[in-house]
């Protein structure tokens, strides 16, 4: 689950990592009221999870009230690249004397945590990775061991970061990576990690570093130990089939052609769009019903399938380990009493129980319901009959 | 010969006493698998089917001789499951759990490299190991496939099916089908698994089937080009999978590429491994590197 920017900060907060101070808002009024709350200068910044949002036009500074409408009014409901912006984080504006990187995620490859720090913050860090590698400083992080001060330091400077920061900066790290571990996340990642001019002689390094932004993706499988991060949910940022079908726990993924697609294991549903595509076809959506699917998620599933207008024919494409074929027979049986689907379906049953799902659906002899032998077969015939049913 | 399990393997069920855990426990007893323990902590001195249940895997070990774990305990308990058959001496542990916090597997995996480098773990969230006419392990419905000279090793479930299907149907068999599963930290990768198959007699050619994410197709294009002498023919699922919405991009620069099905069959054909375009593809290329199946 990726969190947006502020629910980030909020976390980061209470890992006593600093951030700029910032309210939320949702309405114009409540950002004006925000912005009056913090003081001028400040910065209205939409909150949406996807980046480039300062180029979109996102994040505004706004030098007093008059402007912080002005703001709130052009940002709420913008659309960055495909996703409409609901929600505003109205945060105190900061000086900026340096833009650093810093990240930790979980580095599959290396299967540890992975740490990196570059000086060259605030920019796009691929481009920084692919040009001058050496400017990120990297260090994988032994999980039973977990962060040590030395870790802090010695990323600090192989990357570069003056004297005076290096222990602050070393600190944060260790920040970073206790909300790591402790929010069970794969991402946590900040950029730009700023560092502001210094107030006066004698001002601690400690208190002059702030993440300005917040990337975090927290690990779904964990939220059952984190009950708050499970309320994070953003349920209106959601397409509303792939909502209808992560609350029946099914996993969804619209595209935008015309074939429905449901599969059991997301290898064979992957396996699935690709086979039809081969034959011409375009796939409306990626469904797994999952491992163990019962009657009752099939019917489920249909159901989402069909609510997208789009789909001229279904494909059912199981090969039954876990999942039982007479369970998906009976779903798909049920599903035809309730749903009543006007487009038709190509049904390809494989696996345990195979032979008494091809006899129940035999039995029901459902109408517009074809069956196939093989996976190539199955893909072959649902590009036909879409075709025809596009046709029509 | 065979990778991983065979008639020597001496199975224990974690989770044995539950719905799903006594469902494919005792199929895999049926296909000829010595399924000789259970372990479900307060029910020892119960029985499943004949099977005798144990509270610890300790218990289990001692009394029974168990030298392979499957788990099928809830994804909360599971990692725990995990190093208490390790710490019991097993030697062989599939974990078929699916939905495993990435955390618990990060600190299994790094725990059983570091302290139990003797012991082998397949998964989580996999189907199992099926040695075809020896022992079956996990939840692969073995009826589809026979003994014979191909190793598949597969990151998805079901897709292991349809590609072993595929082979069947051009009169293949199978030394042993490995599902090392689709998680972040799998206990053992594609590379893992090659080296079995290169060092076991009985597989003629490996078939290997990947998907988008991740590097681990990358790694194991390398792998083959340094080490493995037999043929390997792979698949990669996910040519028409939209791109994540992924968030951070610090993944991205951690693989050196995008994790992309084109990147990976790119690699992998860079290394003069043939890839399938589908399962049926796969099976063919099979057929044409070893003649017909046999």
């Amino acid at each position: 689950m990726d969190l947006l920017e502020y629910q980030g900060k909020q976390l980061f907060a209470r890992h006593d990592i600093p951030v700029p101070s910032g309210r939320h808002a949702t309405s114009v009024d409540e950002a004006v009221a925000a912005a009056d709350d913090i003081g001028y200068p400040c910065v209205i910044k939409a909150q949406v999870k996807i980046g480039g949002r300062g180029k979109a036009g996102g994040i505004k500074v706004a030098d007093d009230r008059h402007e912080a409408r002005e703001h709130a009014q052009a940002i709420l409901g913008m659309d960055i690249r495909g996703l409409e912006v609901h929600e505003l984080w109205v945060e105190e504006a900061s000086q900026i004397e340096a833009e650093l990187y810093a990240s930790v995620l979980l580095d599959r490859g290396a299967k540890k945590p992975l740490v990196m720090l570059s000086t060259h913050g605030g920019m796009d860090i691929e481009a920084v990775a692919e040009e001058d590698p050496d400017a990120i400083a990297t260090l994988h992080v032994d999980p039973l061991l977990g962060f040590q001060d030395f870790h802090g330091r010695r990323l600090a400077f192989e990357a570069g970061v003056p004297a005076e920061l290096v222990r602050p900066i070393g600190g944060f790290l260790r920040a970073l990576y206790d909300v790591f571990v402790a929010e069970e996340a794969t991402l946590v990642e900040v950029n730009p990690l700023i560092v502001t001019p210094e107030a006066g002689a004698g001002a601690a390094g400690a208190g002059r570093i702030r993440a300005l932004d917040a990337k975090v993706t927290l690990d779904d499988n964990a939220l059952f130990r984190h009950p708050d991060n499970a309320e994070l949910r953003d349920p209106g940022a959601e397409d509303p089939q792939e909502r209808m079908a992560k609350e029946r726990g099914l996993t969804y993924v619209k595209l935008d052609g015309d074939i429905g697609i449901l599969g059991n294991g997301a290898g064979l549903v992957m396996s699935t769009l690709d086979v039809v595509a081969q034959y011409g076809g375009r796939p409306a959506n990626f469904l797994d019903a999952g491992g163990g699917s019962k009657a009752e998620a099939i019917t489920q599933a249909v159901e989402v399938i069909l609510s997208n207008e789009k789909v001229k024919a279904v494909l059912f494409n199981i090969f039954g380990g876990i999942t039982r074929g007479d369970e998906v027979a009976r779903g798909l049986v049920e599903a035809f009493r309730q749903v009543e689907p006007r487009v038709p379906f190509v049904v390809r049953l494989d696996g345990t129980n195979d032979e008494e799902g091809r006899r129940i659906l035999a039995a029901a002899a459902l109408e517009g319901v074809r069956t196939a032998a093989t996976m190539d077969e199955a893909a072959q015939m649902v590009v036909e009959v879409a075709k025809q049913g596009a046709a029509a | 010969m065979s990778v991983l399990v065979d008639e020597r393997t001496r199975l224990c069920v974690s989770g044995i006493t539950g719905r799903e855990g006594s469902f494919h426990a005792l199929n895999n007893k049926r296909y000829g698998t010595q399924v000789v323990a259970g372990v479900t902590p307060g029910k020892e001195g119960q029985s499943v089917d004949g099977v005798p249940v144990f509270n610890t895997f300790r218990r289990a070990v001692q009394e029974t001789g168990a030298n392979t774990a499957m788990v099928f305990v809830p994804p909360r308990f599971a990692a725990d499951s995990i190093l208490e058959a390790a710490d019991a001496g097993i030697a062989v542990i599939v974990a078929i759990t699916e939905g495993i916090p990435a955390h618990d597997e990060l600190r299994v995996y790094n725990h059983l490299r570091e302290a139990r480098p003797g012991v082998r773990l397949i998964g989580p969230n996999c189907p199992g190991v099926l040695s075809p006419g020896k022992a079956n392990v996990g939840i692969i419905p073995a009826g589809f496939f026979k003994p014979g000279n191909v190793g598949v090793v597969s990151r998805s479930g079901t897709l292991t099916y349809q590609i072993g299907n595929s082979l069947a149907q051009r009169g293949f068999g199978n030394s042993s089908i490995v599902g090392i599963g689709g998680d972040p930290v799998p206990g053992s990768s594609f590379i893992d698994i090659l080296a079995l198959f290169e060092a076991d007699e009985q597989t003629e050619l490996v078939v290997m089937s990947g998907e988008i994410g991740g590097a681990a197709e990358e790694e194991a294009a390398e792998y083959i080009a340094a080490h493995v002498t037999k043929p390997v023919v792979a698949y990669i699922a996910g040519f028409t999978a939209p791109p994540g919405k992924t968030m951070g991009h610090a993944g991205a620069i951690v693989s050196g590429s995008h994790g992309t099905a084109a990147a990976k069959a790119a690699a992998l054909e860079a290394r003069g491994v043939r890839v399938g375009r589908t399962p049926t593809q796969v099976a063919e290329l099979a057929a044409e590197t070893l003649g017909a199946g046999r």
